[in-house]
C-alpha cells in the first residue's frame, strides 16, 4: 500500500460520508414518491414505473457529464461554485441512487397497497393514514431499497470523477483512488483500496439492515 | 480542549487564502512532482492547491470553461491554441524531458539501432510490429501522431496498431502484455520499469522527442472569478531558480537521471498565440 | 345507519344495481347469494371503500368494514389490535388498556407481543374482530368473517357479534353459510346477478320466500 493509512482513512470516511448524504437525499425524495406511486389505486402510474426502472440503468458517466455542464463556471449553475467539491459528488450520486430507492419502494408498496387500504379505510382511516401505514409496513423492503441506493452511490466512479475531479484531500474517494492507483501501475495498492471499499460497504449495509430489523 | 483545537482549525482555514485550482495531466501528477513541490508553495503563501489530474485534452477543456485557475500540460500546439483563443495568458515554460519509445526487449523491429525517432517509427511500421497508442487527447498522443505524420505514415486501420484510451501507466502495462511498442514520457516509463517487461529502446535526445511542460494562467478577463493572484503566484514560484533546481533534482538519485529538466523560463519550443 | 339510493356500480362484464337499501340503526342484516352476485361489492359501496358509478350512500355514525382477507400488519398482536383505535386518534397507552380485555376474551392474551404474522387463520379472524369491535362502531360491515374457521372459532365469533348487536350496533354480514345467515340475521338480503332479488325478515325469507329463485337458493340448489 503506497498510501499512508491516515490518508486511506480520510478517503474512506469521505466515500462513506458522500454516499450516505447522497442516499439520504435520494430517500428524501424517493421514499415519499415511491410510496405515493405504489399506493395509487388504479393501474395508472405505469409511466412512472417504467421511468424509475429504466433509471436504475442510468449510465453514471452520463449523469456526471450532465452535472459537469450544469455546475461548470460556464454553465447555468456555475455561480454556485459547486464543481469539484464533495457537494457536486453528493448531487450526482443522489441522482443515481434515486431510481433504486424509489423503484424498490414502489414495488414493495404496490404489493401491499390494496390490503392495507382496505384495512385502514375499513377502520375509518383517511387516505393519508393509508400512506403512512404503507410506509411502515414496507419498512423491510425499504431498507433493502436504501441499501441498494447506498451501494450504487458508494461504488460510483464515473460521475464522481467527472464532477469531483479526484482532488487529493478534497474530493478523492475510494473508487477514484482505486482508478488512480491502477493508472499509476500500483496494482496492489489499488486492490487494497478495493478491499477497504468492500469492507466499508459491507459494514454500512450491515448496520442498515440490523437497524431495520430491530424496528 | 477539543473545542479550542477545532476553533483554531476553523480560524486557520478562514485565514488561509482561497484555494488555487490547477488542472494538469496525469503524467505530471502521477510522477509525484507536484506532491513534492506544492506543499512548499502552500507553506510560503498560505494558498492551498487543488490538483485536478486528467488527460491533457480534458485539463485544457476544464481550464477553458473557467473551472480551473491555472493549467500545466505538455502539448505546445494545444497550449498555443489555448492562448490564441484567449482562454489563457502568461504562458511559461517550466521544464522538459524526452519521450521514449519503449518496447519488448527482443526488439523485433530493431528500434534500438535507429538513428532518429522518425527512423524508429518507420522501422516499426515496416515490421508491422504491434504498437499501442494512447488514443486520447494527451500530450503523448499528440506527439505520437505528429511523429507518424512527419514520417509520412498512416497507422490507422493497421491490424498491429492498438489504441488503449487509457492513462500512460495502463498503456505501458498493455504494451508489455502484448509485447508491443509504445511512445511514453520518460517519467512514467521510469516509474513502471520495474513493474512491466519493457525496455527503453529509443531514448536519444531527438528534437522531435522533446517533451516540454507549459504553465498558463486562465484568463481572468475572460472568467471573472479566476483566482488570478494565486495562479500568478504559483507561476512565479515554479520559475524561481531554487524551485527550478528542485525540479531538476526530483528523484534524480533514484533513477540516475532527471525526470524533469528545468528550463529557467527559456522555452525550447516556442509557444506563440 | 346507512341509506343507499339508486346505487349502480359497473365493472367490465358485470353491473350491480340496487334501487333503495337501508340498514336501520341497530339492525342485524345478513346477505346471501351465489359467488359473483355482487355481495362484496355492495358491502364495499356501503362502507365507502368504493365509489358508485351512480347513486349515493348516506352514512350516520361510525362505519367499520372487515375484509375477507383478515389482513394483519407486520407488528405485534397487541399493536394490531390497537390499530383501529390509534387511527381514530386514541393514544397508544389508552388504546392498549381498552383492547386488553377484548384480547383476553378471545384467548389471545398470552400472545400480545408475538408478531401477528405467526397467528393461525382462526386467531387472525379473532384479532380482526377485536380490532374492529374495540373502536365501538355504530355499523359493522363483515365480509364472510367466519369463512374456513373451525366450529369453536365460529361460535366465539358469533357470540361476539351477537353481543355487539345487543349493545345497539348495526351489522351487515355477508355469508355463504345459510344456517348462519338465518341464525344471526334479523333481516336478510338475497343478491343474484348484481340485483337485490328479495329482502325481508330473515325467518320469513328462509321459510316462506316470495320468489321462486330465493326458495331454490335457500334449498341449496344452484341458481343463475
Amino acid at each position: 500500500m503506497t498510501l499512508p493509512w491516515a490518508e486511506v482513512v480520510e478517503i474512506a470516511a469521505r466515500s462513506l460520508g458522500v454516499a450516505a448524504a447522497a442516499t439520504f437525499l435520494a430517500a428524501l425524495v424517493g421514499l415519499p414518491l415511491g410510496v405515493w406511486l405504489g399506493a395509487r389505486p388504479r393501474k395508472g402510474g405505469l409511466g412512472a414505473q417504467v421511468l424509475l426502472y429504466a433509471g436504475m440503468g442510468l449510465p453514471p458517466v452520463v449523469v456526471g457529464l450532465v452535472f459537469y455542464f450544469l455546475l461548470s463556471r460556464s454553465g447555468p449553475l456555475g455561480g454556485l461554485g459547486l464543481l469539484f467539491t464533495p457537494v457536486a459528488m453528493v448531487l450526482a450520486e443522489a441522482v443515481l441512487a434515486f431510481p433504486m430507492v424509489a423503484g424498490f419502494t414502489l414495488a414493495a408498496v404496490r404489493a401491499r397497497a390494496d390490503g392495507v387500504r382496505r384495512l385502514v379505510r375499513g377502520l375509518g382511516g383517511s387516505e393519508r393514514q393509508v400512506l403512512t401505514t404503507l410506509l411502515w409496513e414496507s419498512r423491510r423492503p425499504i431498507v433493502a431499497a436504501l441499501a441498494a441506493g447506498f451501494g450504487a452511490a458508494i461504488s460510483e466512479v464515473g460521475a464522481a470523477t467527472i464532477v469531483g475531479g479526484d482532488i487529493r484531500h478534497h474530493t478523492r474517494v475510494l473508487t477514484t483512488a482505486v482508478v488512480l492507483e491502477t493508472r499509476k501501475g500500483e496494482l496492489e495498492s489499488a486492490l487494497a483500496l478495493g478491499a477497504v471499499l468492500l469492507g466499508v460497504t459491507l459494514v454500512a449495509t450491515a448496520i442498515l439492515v440490523v437497524w431495520g430489523e430491530r424496528r | 480542549m477539543k473545542r479550542i483545537l477545532l476553533l483554531g482549525l476553523l480560524m486557520g482555514t478562514a485565514l488561509a487564502a482561497a484555494p488555487l485550482r490547477l488542472a494538469t495531466t496525469t503524467s505530471v501528477n502521477d510522477s509525484g512532482l507536484l506532491d513534492a513541490l506544492l506543499p512548499g508553495f502552500t507553506q510560503e503563501t498560505g494558498i492551498p492547491v487543488q490538483v485536478i489530474a486528467v488527460g491533457t485534452g480534458q485539463a485544457l477543456a476544464i481550464a477553458g470553461r473557467g473551472d480551473a485557475d491555472a493549467v500545466l500540460v505538455h502539448a505546445p500546439d494545444l497550449e498555443a491554441r489555448f492562448l490564441r483563443e484567449g482562454k489563457g495568458v502568461a504562458h511559461a515554460c517550466i521544464a522538459y524531458n524526452n519521450f521514449v519509445i519503449a518496447g519488448p526487449a527482443s526488439d523485433p523491429a530493431r528500434v534500438a539501432g535507429a538513428a532518429s525517432a522518425l527512423e524508429a517509427m518507420r522501422r516499426i511500421y515496416a515490421a508491422g510490429a504491434p504498437f499501442v497508442s494512447r488514443g486520447d487527447n494527451s500530450g503523448t498522443y499528440h506527439r505520437e501522431r505528429a511523429l507518424w505524420k512527419a514520417a509520412g505514415l498512416e497507422p490507422d486501420g493497421q491490424p498491429w496498431y492498438l489504441e488503449s484510451g487509457s492513462g500512460m501507466g495502463a498503456t505501458l502495462a498493455l504494451a508489455a502484455e502484448k509485447r508491443a511498442y509504445t511512445l511514453t514520457d520518460l517519467g512514467t516509463y521510469l516509474f513502471m520499469k520495474d513493474k512491466v517487461e519493457l525496455a527503453g529502446l529509443y531514448d536519444r535526445p531527438d528534437p522531435l522527442m522533446l517533451n516540454q511542460y507549459g504553465y498558463m494562467v486562465v484568463n481572468p478577463e475572460r472568467f471573472a472569478h479566476v483566482n488570478a493572484e494565486a495562479a500568478y503566484a504559483l507561476r512565479a514560484y515554479l520559475l524561481r531558480p531554487d524551485v527550478q533546481q528542485r525540479i531538476g533534482a526530483y528523484l534524480k538519485d533514484r533513477f540516475g537521471k532527471s525526470l524533469f529538466n528545468p528550463l529557467y523560463g527559456r522555452c525550447k519550443v516556442e509557444v506563440e498565440p | 345507519m346507512i341509506r343507499a339510493r339508486g346505487l349502480v356500480r359497473r365493472y367490465p362484464g358485470f353491473e350491480l344495481a340496487v334501487e333503495a337499501l337501508e340498514v336501520p340503526t341497530g339492525r342485524f342484516v345478513t346477505v346471501i347469494g351465489p359467488s359473483g352476485a355482487g355481495k362484496s361489492t355492495l358491502l364495499r359501496l356501503l362502507a365507502g371503500l368504493e365509489e358508485p358509478c351512480a347513486g349515493a350512500v348516506e352514512r350516520r355514525g361510525r362505519v367499520v368494514f372487515l375484509d375477507q382477507d383478515r389482513t394483519v400488519l407486520e407488528r405485534s398482536v397487541l399493536a394490531n389490535a390497537t390499530f383501529g383505535l390509534e387511527l381514530a386518534g386514541v393514544r397508544r397507552r389508552e388504546a392498549e388498556r381498552r383492547v386488553r380485555p377484548w384480547l383476553e376474551r378471545v384467548g389471545l392474551a398470552d400472545k400480545l407481543r408475538q408478531p401477528a404474522q405467526l397467528l393461525s387463520g382462526g386467531e387472525r379472524a379473532r384479532l380482526a374482530l377485536v380490532r374492529a369491535l374495540a373502536t365501538e362502531p355504530d355499523v359493522l360491515l363483515l365480509d364472510e368473517p367466519t369463512q374456513a374457521l373451525d366450529p369453536g372459532n365460529v361460535a366465539l365469533a358469533e357470540a361476539l357479534l351477537r353481543e355487539a348487536h345487543a349493545q345497539g350496533r348495526a351489522l351487515v354480514l355477508v355469508t355463504h353459510n345459510l344456517y348462519q345467515a338465518r341464525r344471526l340475521g334479523e333481516e336478510t338480503w338475497f343478491l343474484l346477478g348484481g340485483r337485490l332479488v328479495e329482502a325481508g325478515p330473515s325467518e320469513q325469507l328462509f321459510t316462506r320466500p316470495e320468489r321462486e329463485v330465493t326458495r331454490a337458493y335457500v334449498a341449496g340448489e344452484m341458481v343463475y
